[in-house]
């Protein structure tokens, strides 16, 4: 058997620095999603993008660092990976569905038009 | 190497079907990324979900963010971070052996954790105030200032002075659209499923700690520790990206 | 008197010690961590579910002999259905082959003493009986009507039936599959034995493997989908409501995500099984061992990709329908290469048609058939005519009867003699498995030709042109009823008479066959180290290569 993490311990200031720079992405999270970047940078979606971006890079530091991914094994890297990929697949896939739909989604009203009043017959 | 590790104790360090402590320990940190990866995936139906409606009705969307607190969630996710911070430590505690540091830090996780839940509450209660639950009393005719309750109020004025102050300015919409009740059933689907993690993770750090107590873990055998550690910092991600999907998408 | 020491003239037979008389109590069996004797309980646990479903079959068949039905209530009809579908698909084949063959083989396959996690095999089981208590429960309470599929809105808010409590029951037993493939997947890379790397492991275990995978990637979606629906239902309020803007296709996108996958979790464990009983009755190696374990691990990823095959007239885009059926096509290419490669494995091979064969061979044409009938319904235009059709029906029983169940039968009579220690009657065995061939195609072949023809599905009545192959129909299940009955009868008889096995009646290879019929709980008294070649049926000598 490989040794992978064997009673890797890691050092204190590690963590520490983490949970710093995690912090610091937080506020940076905050400043931008305040500012209209789409407006400012003509596009669509930047707010968007620039947000899901920082939450990434987030999540990569806790992947890496406070669940031991660094110091791991090639097939943990490869589990913790291959579940991103599925939900990809569920995101990527479904999505071609919504995107390419020609019609205008459904506003919630009913479109239920009472028929005109007429005379009453036996129901 | 492999002879001191079988130790003849109540509680034998290797089970039966593995050879050594490091196939065991390796085997467990591997289930435990495989239960990990089915979570990625539980969450992940939500996530596509709501990403799909977003795309379809993105102004009822923002309205709903709008009517989020982004400072509760803010300070939610440093808290969150906080504990996660205090896991890998108690983790760290675990490597090296020592079960007295293992309690402090699992308390101090319990601790942060029980402080989320309870800033959750609070949202849970401004929301319920607000008319904005799905089901028990959501109207899309916000209620009237006098309506609120002292609390609340105090929250709905900050936000109205710092949508007023941001550039440009955010206006919420006088009446609520209809499909606003889409975003807010999300809103009460998502961070409930997350918050019933946090709590079913409490319960665990619970028993640990009773386990630390009783002195169960040492630097050859502390596996609930490292697989819960691995459990309590995904929860932590998903709120991660929780927080900007439900609060931070507030521009046009 | 001196004294004489007592030395008894008769001594009784000394027993040998398996897992199955190692203790006796119930107690014993309840709380066991043996994956050998959890298998067993699986066993007993989803023969019993497969009645019970049955029972739903035999409903739908018997009203559907007259073109009025005879049930009092249409929705009496689509009750039927539904716990025919449900039962079938969660409590059956689902578990089938993994739960009973991949607990008791894999850990005897890779040369290990048991699985990685033993108490959370014990967990799966209970688990799985408690899911199926709660759909009992629901089918004590009235019955479920929505069909196995749970389409919205109908089901989460509009069907009066116990909905939440059959997403629940399904919810737990989704857990129970998960915790299973779990297992499965830590053991086949933690625990193999020293020398049997990833090359020499049965393609059996490659099966598996690729099995659990779908397993552990596809079930959370329907569980949080479960969760969405039971939401739905219990509050009358939820996201795929049109009211508030919901999309009930979305729920589809979702549910299918995970229900296509399923069906190839009821089928590789098939393959695996076809990989062990023709390579055994062929004594030859696999054609292109390499090609069939690939292709499991291919048909897993591929068979993600596919999912709105079932949607196509939904009410997707057809841009999106487009991608989804060049990607249907592409899944069949590996199933195709895994029919060729056994093929080429039977050919100038020394065939022996022993009932592990017998269904093994019916299984290839059956599931060849049906697995064609699927590209056929994954071409656009031809699914718009056949979509909801008798077509769709005879197609996945095809695959999943004519394929799963014969895999399963395949295999309790492959691995009868190591798990019980006895032989059965291969007399009754070669006689049942032709009852079931030739019940199973007049069941089935002619709902193709009524579907084509346009008779639809889930209705509990039809025009009148359509009776003479309802009739067919109904015959053939009568036919195939009995068929299924009759392994029962033999294989209960031959533990009390049968003849003992002894440790390899099949002279096959496999590191399960060097154990004693039926193995000691430890399984191995020494750990296995593993030198040669899988399937090394060329080394064997040609006196052993003799089955009896």
């Amino acid at each position: 058997m490989a040794p992978t993490d064997h009673d890797h311990v890691v050092p204190v200031w590690i963590y520490v620095a983490v949970l710093i720079a995690l912090l610091v992405l937080l506020v940076l999270t905050l400043v931008t999603a305040f500012f209209d970047l789409d407006a400012r940078f003509h596009s669509a979606h930047l707010n968007m993008g620039v947000a899901v971006f920082i939450a990434m890079c987030k999540a990569f530091l806790i992947i890496l660092f406070f669940m031991h991914v660094k110091y791991s094994s090639r097939v943990v890297w490869a589990f913790a990976g291959a579940a991103f990929v599925w939900l990809g697949i569920l995101m990527t896939l479904t999505l071609t569905d919504y995107i390419t739909r020609p019609q205008a989604p459904t506003v919630a009203v009913s479109p239920y038009v009472p028929a005109p009043a007429e005379a009453p017959g036996p129901r | 190497m492999a002879e001191d590790l079988v130790i003849e104790s109540p509680h034998s360090l290797v089970e039966h079907q593995f050879e050594d402590r490091f196939q065991q320990k390796e085997a467990a940190t591997l289930g435990m990324w495989t239960f990990l990866a089915t979570e990625v995936l539980f969450f992940g139906g939500l996530f596509v979900s709501y990403t799909i409606y977003r795309h379809q009705y993105p102004e009822a969307f923002r309205q709903g963010t709008l009517d989020m607190k982004w400072y509760l969630g803010a300070i939610n996710t440093a808290v969150l971070l906080l504990s996660s911070f205090f896991m890998a430590l108690a983790v760290r505690a675990a490597a090296v052996g020592s079960n007295p540091k293992i309690i402090r830090y699992l308390v101090l996780t319990i601790v942060v954790g029980s402080l989320f839940l309870c800033i959750k509450v609070t949202e849970y209660y401004i929301d319920y105030r607000e008319r904005l639950v799905p089901a028990l009393n959501f109207s899309e005719a916000r209620p009237r200032e006098d309506e609120l309750g002292g609390f609340t109020r105090t929250f709905d004025k900050f936000d109205e002075w710092f949508d007023s102050h941001v550039s440009p300015p955010i206006g919420k919409a006088a009446v609520r659209p209809r499909n606003e009740q889409l975003f807010m059933l999300f809103y009460f689907i998502m961070t409930g499923v997350h918050a019933t993690h946090m709590i079913i993770g409490i319960a665990v750090m619970l028993v640990l700690i009773w386990m630390a107590h009783r002195r169960r873990f040492s630097a050859e055998w502390h596996n609930p520790v490292e697989c819960f550690g691995l459990y309590w910092h995904f929860v932590d991600i998903v709120w991660v990206f929780l927080f900007p999907a439900l609060y931070l998408l507030r521009n046009p | 008197m001196t004294a004489i020491p007592f030395v008894s003239v008769v001594e009784p037979p000394r027993v040998r010690e398996t897992y199955l008389n190692a203790t006796h109590t119930l107690r014993s069996w309840l709380l066991t961590r043996d994956h050998k004797r959890i298998g067993i309980l699986y066993a007993l646990t989803i023969t019993f579910m497969f009645a019970i479903a049955a029972g739903g079959a035999a409903l739908v068949r018997i009203n559907l002999l007259t073109p009025t039905g005879i049930l009092d209530e249409p929705s009496m009809y689509n009750k039927a259905f539904t716990v025919h579908g449900v039962l079938m698909v969660w409590w059956f084949l689902v578990p089938s082959i993994p739960t009973t063959f991949g607990n008791f083989l894999i850990p005897l396959m890779i040369g290990a003493r048991d699985l990685a996690f033993p108490r959370l095999n014990l967990a799966s089981w209970y688990l799985f009986v408690i899911s199926a208590v709660l759909i009992l429960a629901v089918l004590f309470f009235g019955g479920l009507d929505t069909g196995w599929t749970f389409y919205t809105p109908y089901s989460s808010l509009f069907s009066n039936t116990h909905v939440t409590l059959a997403v629940t029951a399904i919810f737990i037993n989704g857990f129970s599959s998960i915790f299973t493939g779990l297992n499965f997947i830590v053991s086949i890379h933690k625990m193999r034995a020293p020398g049997m790397t990833w090359f020499r492991l049965p393609l059996f275990c490659w099966a598996l493997y690729a099995t659990s995978l779908i397993f552990v990637l596809a079930t959370p979606v329907l569980a949080i989908t479960l969760v969405l629906i039971g939401i739905e239902h219990l509050l009358r309020i939820g996201i795929f409501d049109p009211v508030l803007g919901g999309d009930p296709v979305l729920f589809q996108h979702l549910f299918w995500f995970y229900s296509h996958p399923v069906v190839y979790i009821q089928i590789l464990p098939t393959f695996g099984v076809a990989s062990e009983v023709v390579t055994c009755f062929a004594r030859k190696r696999p054609f292109g061992y390499a090609a069939i374990a690939f292709s499991s691990l291919a048909i897993a990823l591929i068979g993600f990709l596919v999912w709105a095959h079932h949607m196509f007239d939904a009410g997707i885009s057809p841009y999106s329908g487009l991608v989804f059926s060049i990607l249907s096509f592409a899944v069949a290419v590996p199933t195709a290469i895994k029919i060729f490669s056994w093929t080429a494995t039977l050919y100038k091979g020394s065939v022996a048609l022993e009932t592990p064969m017998l269904y093994i061979l019916g299984f290839m044409g059956l599931f060849t058939m049906g697995g064609l009938t699927g590209v056929m319904l994954a071409t656009l235009g031809l699914d718009m005519h056949m979509h909801d059709t008798y077509f769709v029906v005879a197609h996945f029983h095809y695959v999943m009867v004519g394929g799963g169940v014969m895999g399963y039968l395949a295999a309790v009579h492959f691995w009868w003699p190591k798990i019980t220690g006895k032989l059965y009657s291969e007399f009754w065995g070669k006689i049942s498995a032709a009852i079931i061939f030739i019940g199973f195609n007049l069941t089935f072949f002619p709902q193709y030709v009524a579907g084509y023809l346009g008779m639809p599905r889930r209705y509990h009545s039809y025009p009148p042109e359509f009776q003479v192959y309802n009739v067919l129909s109904t015959a053939g299940a009568s036919i195939l009823a009995v068929g299924y009955i009759l392994p029962l009868i033999y294989l209960l008889w031959s533990l009390k008479f049968g003849e003992d096995s002894g440790p390899n009646p099949w002279h096959a290879l496999g590191l399960e066959w060097t154990t004693p019929s039926p193995p000691p709980t430890e399984n191995f008294e020494e750990t296995p180290v593993v030198s040669a070649p899988p399937y090394a049926y060329d080394l064997q000598s040609p006196t052993a290569a003799a089955v009896t």
